[in-house]
């Protein structure tokens, strides 16, 4: 099963660069206030193609 | 708007947003003509004279390829293009690359098309196309990914909305995986070699495969659902925490469940097992994130009963969730022992190729293209409802003669008489599924039916409209 040799080693460095991806998003407060991101997109068009779509 | 038109003030980049969303429309259509064609060969295999560039082995991989890089692909690409704009509040990064964008998958697509009936293939599952398109794919690829993430890196504001999360680890995994599993030594200019071997080739694909499934057709249409369900609904997402939480869970879990596609084959037990355990881990968060777009209709139900929108996008992910408990448990050695190399494993597929992918990419569509087009609506709403009712009988119809098919099939090749000899030959259970076969046949009609009548939908509504330059908000949030 040599092809282990590639797999084994290539999924530790993609799971370091999902820990670090999580870290920097940590570390930069995507976390924050999570309660309101929710509602942020309903404001993300000024165009009245959107106005009527708001809760 | 397009690059250089002067409105006054600044405006989202909708010029590919446009492109990829008729091109998705016009791909399905292709896509799932040639999946009825397939279909109505496995009934009627004389049906095309032998002619070599229509047979069956060759166009089966220009379906697959059609209806998920070609119809999928596109959706993506236009609702990440139009997610990220909105939810970062700037225009694309760098909008001549995203035409180009555009322009190389249509080549991609073209090359597919002509390459595959031609019987130039690398045999690869989701991965037939030789060496030279291979390149082609990742140039292109690598330019998404500068447009989508240079985007996101010029962000007005500050928190990333959680369906970029999805579209990005969805446009990244497949760069990974496209670059490992399209590692190969051409010998001509349409010829290469794997550059993996046997058993360790196997283990390749299938890890790509599912990959494919998991981040191409699974965390990528996440990202749609999770924007244009509460657009659509005008409610936000019933839990952020949750959609944050099943995120994690999810792109983990997913690159472990490849093995289930090798169950009972020359590849190793143990790995095996952790394919088997992963596929069943991985039905947690799979849930969480059907459970999380469903309840954003809480307390806004009857949207379901007027809104066929809404019926696409929800029932959607009824879908999903049926084919995230249907997948882990045939990832479960015993059940796999049966339904491996029969057309349970079709049905599982459709169910979510169908089901999950198709509805939520129309239901976005519906969504997008009259706002591409400068209207709230598409042109006619009982089309779409006529469209939902019509695919969603062409799904059960499928699914329900492929259930049925490949369980009889299992059943069939291991009945075994007393002294050990098989009781039924191959050709009988090739016979015994002919009926199912039809029945698959109608139902793909139904569906690619539906898919027509979205066209003429489309065609009327662009014709009523005109693109529209969507202006920025001058609020920035913190």
């Amino acid at each position: 099963m040599d092809i282990l040799y590639l797999l084994i080693p290539l999924s530790i460095v993609a799971m370091l660069a999902i820990v670090g991806v999580f870290a920097w998003a940590l570390d930069g407060g995507q976390f924050d206030d999570i309660e309101q991101q929710g509602a942020a997109i309903f404001d993300d068009d000024t165009s009245s193609l959107d106005r009527h779509q708001r809760p | 708007m397009e690059v250089g038109e002067d409105v006054g003030v600044p405006t989202y980049t909708d010029g590919p947003v446009r492109n990829f969303a008729l091109a998705a429309v016009l791909w399905g259509v292709v896509g799932m003509t040639v999946g009825v064609l397939i279909a109505a060969q496995l009934a009627f295999p004389d049906l095309t004279y032998g002619i070599p560039w229509l047979s069956y082995g060759r166009l089966r991989p220009l379906h697959t390829n059609a209806v998920i890089f070609a119809f999928g692909g596109c959706a993506l690409m236009a609702t990440s293009f139009h997610v990220v704009q909105r939810t970062c509040q700037v225009p694309l990064f760098l909008p001549k690359l995203a035409s180009f964008v555009f322009w190389g998958w249509q080549l991609v697509i073209v090359l597919a098309a002509i390459t595959l009936p031609m019987g130039l293939t690398r045999g690869k599952e989701y991965a037939e196309l030789e060496w030279p398109i291979t390149i082609l794919i990742a140039v292109v690829w690598i330019a998404y990914a500068v447009v989508f993430f240079g985007t996101i890196g010029k962000r007005r504001v500050q928190h990333i909305y959680v369906a970029n999360w999805f579209f990005g680890a969805f446009i990244l995994a497949v760069a990974l995986l496209h670059v490992v599993n399209g590692a190969s030594m051409p010998v001509e200019f349409w010829k290469s070699y794997s550059a993996y071997a046997g058993v360790q080739d196997a283990m390749v694909q299938w890890w790509y495969g599912h990959n494919a499934v998991g981040f191409f057709l699974t965390a990528g249409f996440l990202g749609m659902m999770y924007y244009y369900i509460p657009k659509q609904a005008g409610r936000p997402v019933y839990s952020y925490r949750l959609s944050i939480v099943h995120f994690w869970a999810l792109i983990f879990t997913y690159m472990w469940a490849g093995p289930h596609h090798l169950h009972y084959t020359a590849l190793p037990d143990w790995a095996q097992s952790v394919g088997m355990i992963f596929s069943l881990v991985l039905l947690a968060p799979s849930w969480g994130g059907m459970i999380n777009g469903v309840m954003t209709l809480s307390g806004a139900w009857h949207k379901l009963r007027d809104d066929p929108i809404i019926k696409f996008l929800i029932v959607a992910l009824s879908f999903y969730g049926m084919s995230t408990f249907e997948g882990p448990m045939m990832s479960i050695k015993t059940v796999n022992a049966l339904s491996h190399y029969t057309d349970w494993t079709i049905g599982h597929v459709h169910s979510g190729a169908l089901g999950w992918v198709g509805f939520i990419s129309m239901g976005s569509l519906y969504y997008l293209i009259p706002r591409m087009f400068g209207q709230t609506a598409m042109y006619s709403t009982k089309a779409i409802d006529l469209h939902f009712w019509i695919a969603t009988l062409g799904i059960v119809l499928y699914i329900a003669a492929m259930w049925i098919a490949g369980v009889m099939q299992g059943l069939m090749w291991r009945a075994v008489n007393p002294d050990g000899t098989l009781v039924y030959t191959f050709v009988e259970g090739v016979k015994a599924t002919w009926p199912f076969y039809v029945v698959r046949l109608v139902g793909g009609l139904l569906y690619l039916s539906g898919m027509l009548v979205m066209v003429w939908n489309v065609l009327m509504t662009v014709r009523q409209g005109r693109p529209t330059p969507a202006a920025i908000p001058q609020l920035v949030y913190a």
